[in-house]
């Protein structure tokens, strides 16, 4: 039995969660979630932490965009997600919900524009 | 865009400042039934601040669905596309007065002057610069505080360091120190001269922690070193009052200091109407409406007082257009003069006074961090309400419901105070 204390990074509230996991490091119960999403987090951050990435994409014209991608992606790949956004050039005239790419990494998140050319 | 006629000179409602505040306010009023609207805006696009908060996180009270800054900014603004709402941008007010004349200028117009039924503040805040911190040492490039970097960075696409030190943890400094991070640089540290941070525990954990990046509490930046360019930055602990210990300090090179050492509500308009502000708050003093003391001058967001996320200013923004409305059409009905006092681990209320008697809900900010501690209420000796709070933390805006019930009877005075178990 191990113990691990997590912050939930769901919400603005950012319950501290108490993870009892068993020998093979499978999380056996959550204390602390002030709802459900905190307990599925404290889960899948002990056995494969997931992140959103948001940053900016470089335009033809060399302003940039902001992007997301539409799900979080294994936290391992987020470096290697910035390298694809960093390598992008995009038209300036992208809207808002575009895809600019689909299955970023072979994961199920797809990059999208979240915002205008400011 | 509404078209304006350039005879124009009277509206029922004029906002300053198209951000989340002036445009969930702007809404609310059209919601209301208003349609004689005017958004003034200074730069040049509406979504204020919000078009540069590139991270997610916002929109989960007020949609239900995480949001990055510009969609929840873009969904405010197809609103307010939606129901027509007029705005002009790159227009800058200058002054209003207690008349509600307001004197704005823009390319287009030069200096003009409209007469509003209702003004509605809502110009948001600005950061507290180094030239407020009283940091010794040279003065190199390479300062800026952290919403100016985010600026630079998800705006306009340039890296302002490599090598960066943050002072202050508060929740826009974390958030650039993930951002910059991210982009290639190197956060060395993350200094806050307060015991605890001023930022949300979810950013501490996933801005920082998943970076390594290290957190140093009870520390600050006492010395500026480089000729053109920052090459390092001195820093030392502090003791409880706050004073550097210099056997402590140690030096850490750095190109770059970011500083997010706090957040001052933008006034000047509000100061030169001669419009009370709050000490605590430099905002205005308010209403239950978020009317100020002079009548028919609204403020809602963070130039009332800083908010933590986007979803309470709309909250707020909300209940200052529908006030507005109210407020122009002779509907006020004030039935109440009811003081909200603090006790000092309360260090203020939005609203400050409640002039109707209906549920009304307060927010505060505590002075410390504070465990186990109740929450209480008081008319007098008269405990009103008391609800125990886990924890408490100036970081995190609090809010409690005063019912109608407990703002009726004798007196004119309520105190909202911390006791500790």
């Amino acid at each position: 039995m191990k113990e691990r204390i997590l912050t939930c990074i769901i919400c603005p509230r950012g319950c501290t969660l108490r993870v009892t996991l068993d020998e093979a490091g499978v999380p056996t119960s959550v204390e602390g979630n002030a709802c459900p999403r905190g307990k599925t987090y404290a889960e899948t951050e002990c056995t494969a932490p997931m992140r959103t990435v948001t940053s900016t994409v470089r335009c033809t014209d060399g302003s940039v965009i902001p992007v997301k991608t539409d799900r979080a992606i294994p936290k391992r790949l987020v470096f290697d997600c910035m390298k694809e956004i960093n390598l992008l050039r995009v038209s300036p005239e992208c809207a808002v919900g575009d895809i600019l790419i689909e299955h970023i990494l072979g994961t199920d998140a797809s990059l999208v524009v979240t915002g205008k050319k400011p | 865009m509404a078209y304006l006629s350039d005879e124009k000179i009277s509206f029922g409602i004029v906002i300053v400042g198209g951000g989340p505040a002036g445009m969930a306010a702007a809404v609310a009023a059209y919601d209301a039934g208003e349609r004689d609207i005017l958004i003034l805006e200074r730069d040049n696009a509406l979504g204020g601040i919000l078009r540069q908060c590139i991270h997610n996180g916002f929109g989960l009270h007020r949609f239900g669905e995480e949001l990055t800054g510009p969609e929840y900014a873009y969904k405010y603004e197809r609103m307010v596309e939606e129901r027509g709402i007029a705005y002009m941008l790159d227009t800058m007010v200058i002054g209003i007065d207690k008349e509600r004349n307001l004197t704005a200028v823009n390319r287009d117009r030069g200096i003009f002057t409209i007469k509003c039924g209702a003004i509605i503040l809502a110009m948001g805040c600005r950061e507290r610069p180094r030239g407020a911190l009283n940091i010794a040492g040279t003065r190199p490039a390479g300062i800026y505080t952290a919403g100016t970097a985010q600026k630079y960075v998800n705006m306009k696409g340039y890296m302002p360091g490599r090598e960066v030190v943050i002072l202050g943890s508060g929740d826009i400094g974390l958030i650039m120190a993930r951002r910059m991070t991210l982009e290639g640089a190197s956060v060395k540290a993350v200094c806050e001269l307060m015991p605890y941070s001023g930022g949300l525990a979810r950013n501490i954990e996933q801005c920082l922690n998943d970076f390594d990046i290290p957190l140093y509490l009870s520390t600050t930046v006492v010395e500026i070193h480089g000729k053109e360019r920052v090459e390092a930055v001195t820093v030392a602990e502090v003791d409880e009052r706050r004073r550097p210990k210099l056997e402590t300090a140690r030096t850490i090179p750095c190109d770059t200091l970011l500083l997010s050492c706090g957040l001052i509500p933008e006034n000047e308009l509000t100061k030169d109407a001669g419009i009370p502000l709050d000490a605590i708050t430099n905002g205005a003093v308010v209403n239950g409406d978020r009317e100020t003391d002079v009548e028919g001058i609204f403020a809602c967001g963070n130039v009332l007082h800083v908010h933590d996320l986007v979803d309470y200013v709309s909250e707020e923004a909300v209940i200052a257009g529908t006030s507005a409305v109210r407020y122009i059409r002779g509907e006020s009905g004030r039935d109440a003069d009811i003081a909200l006092k603090t006790d000092g681990r309360v260090r203020y209320t939005v609203p400050q006074r409640i002039t109707s008697l209906k549920d009304t809900v307060v927010y505060f900010r505590v002075a410390d961090v504070y465990k186990d501690a109740y929450l209480v209420v008081k008319r007098g000796e008269e405990v009103l309400y008391k609800r125990k709070k886990q924890k408490l933390a100036p970081g995190e805006m609090e809010t409690v419901k005063l019912t109608e019930e407990m703002l009726k009877g004798d007196g004119g005075e309520l105190r909202l105070s911390i006791e500790m178990a």
